[in-house]
């Protein structure tokens, strides 16, 4: 079996005088799609967090492609999130002063891609996800459905290795979801992009081509590969 | 699903051949467990010797095939009131999870772990389904979805049980 692409080993955090993950295992293949699941509170997306290099944990390990990440400095998991990582959000979060197609092309600048550039790489993704007309759109004119489908391009982009996606459809109605997970994983797939996917809806994970389920800060692979 | 009911619906549309009242009923209800021809006739038969069905005038040519059926005002009376009537919304309060669950901790064994591996087994059937809406027509998907979210609705139920495992433990010790 080749190594994982992306490894938690006994990973542990806490804030302030409350455990969040107490021993965390979870290891994800290149090219998988693995949905992280659990209730409220159990941890799964503060396992997503240390797995992408937001935060550091108190303990144990992560590696992501045969590098020990977890003892990075900020600025270098910075640039490891800049370089190899997507995100997309519950909210979107799309930055309200920008345009759709500036929001896009985001990862591409900050990465140093020159304005033009990265702005026609961006404009190619909007008749993909059904988004033609609304380049110059601002986050406040789009629908949810439409802001969220913006915040996929977004974290996709720059053709990042892993794209880390917490409760992507939770703001969304169940049809409004489907589409963008359907855009999720095919564009994901087209570019053999990895992802993690926190979710608590069984719809939604069902997308995945395995599930994890993460109670009281541990986490227990479903099916497929177990962690180690 | 009702066999009788369902082609007294396809003949309530139009009068129909019994080759293409099983053709209608493969595409949109058989999903994958074809409709046998006994039994398309059969059931033909019967709704025939009740009243609810006439066999038009034979066409040219031999075989039941050359039959075509009209529904008749009984029949079309039995259809409308079956489909004016809501399904039974049946509450599943005993349910075989429900009694394995129970069951485990009757006897110590160990219920999360059998939580554990139905929701995989859940999760795995919700993945299937979930290629079948992504792949097949408007048709499919909706069968999807309704499977879908009646193993949703199991799951979350899963998950309410796993997080009251341990009072339903100290219950079934009370008894």
């Amino acid at each position: 079996m080749t190594a994982p692409l992306i490894e938690a080993r006994a990973v542990t955090l806490s804030f302030g005088e409350t455990p969040a993950l107490r021993g965390a295992d979870l290891a994800v293949d290149a090219g998988e799609i693995l949905a992280v699941m659990g209730p409220s509170g159990s941890g799964k997306s503060t396992l997503l967090h240390c797995l992408a290099g937001i935060l550091a944990p108190d303990g144990g390990e992560i590696h992501f492609d045969g590098r020990r990440i977890d003892r990075l400095g900020e600025q270098q998991r910075s640039a490891l999130r800049r370089d190899s990582f997507g995100f997309v959000f519950q909210f979107g979060q799309l930055v309200p002063e920008l345009s759709a197609e500036e929001n896009v092309a985001l990862p591409l600048l900050l990465g140093g891609a020159k304005r033009a550039d990265a702005l026609a790489r961006a404009r190619a993704w909007f008749p993909r996800l059904g988004l033609d007309g609304l380049e110059g759109r601002r986050s406040g004119e789009l629908s949810g459905g439409q802001a969220q489908r913006v915040a996929l391009a977004r974290g996709l982009v720059a053709e990042p290795r892993v794209l880390f996606a917490d409760e992507p459809t939770g703001a969304l109605d169940s049809l409004t979801g489907e589409h963008v997970m359907d855009l999720l994983v095919d564009s994901a797939r087209a570019q053999g992009t990895t992802v993690v996917l926190v979710t608590h809806e069984a719809r939604i994970a069902a997308y995945a081509d395995r599930e994890a389920i993460v109670r009281d800060g541990r986490a227990t692979s479903l099916s497929g590969r177990v962690a180690g | 699903m009702s066999v009788p009911l369902t082609l007294l619906g396809l003949l309530e549309r139009e009068p129909s051949h019994g080759y293409d009242l099983k053709r209608d009923y493969d595409a949109f209800f058989g999903r994958g467990k074809p409709l046998p021809f006994g039994q398309v006739y059969a059931t033909l038969g019967r709704l025939a010797r009740d009243g609810k069905v006439v066999v038009g005038d034979p066409e040219a040519g031999d075989g039941p095939d050359r039959k075509r059926y009209v529904i008749t005002e009984a029949g079309a009376t039995e259809f409308e009131d079956w489909l004016s009537e809501p399904v039974a919304a049946e509450p599943h309060l005993q349910t075989v999870l429900f009694s394995k669950v129970v069951l485990a901790l009757m006897l110590g064994r160990d219920a999360e772990r059998y939580l554990d591996t139905q929701r995989a087994a859940h999760l795995k059937r919700m993945r299937e389904l979930t290629e079948v809406k992504r792949s097949g027509s408007l048709v499919d998907a909706l069968l999807a979805d309704h499977g879908l979210f009646h193993l949703e609705s199991d799951l979350r139920w899963i998950d309410l049980t796993a997080a009251r495992l341990d009072a339903l433990a100290a219950e079934v010790a009370k008894r």
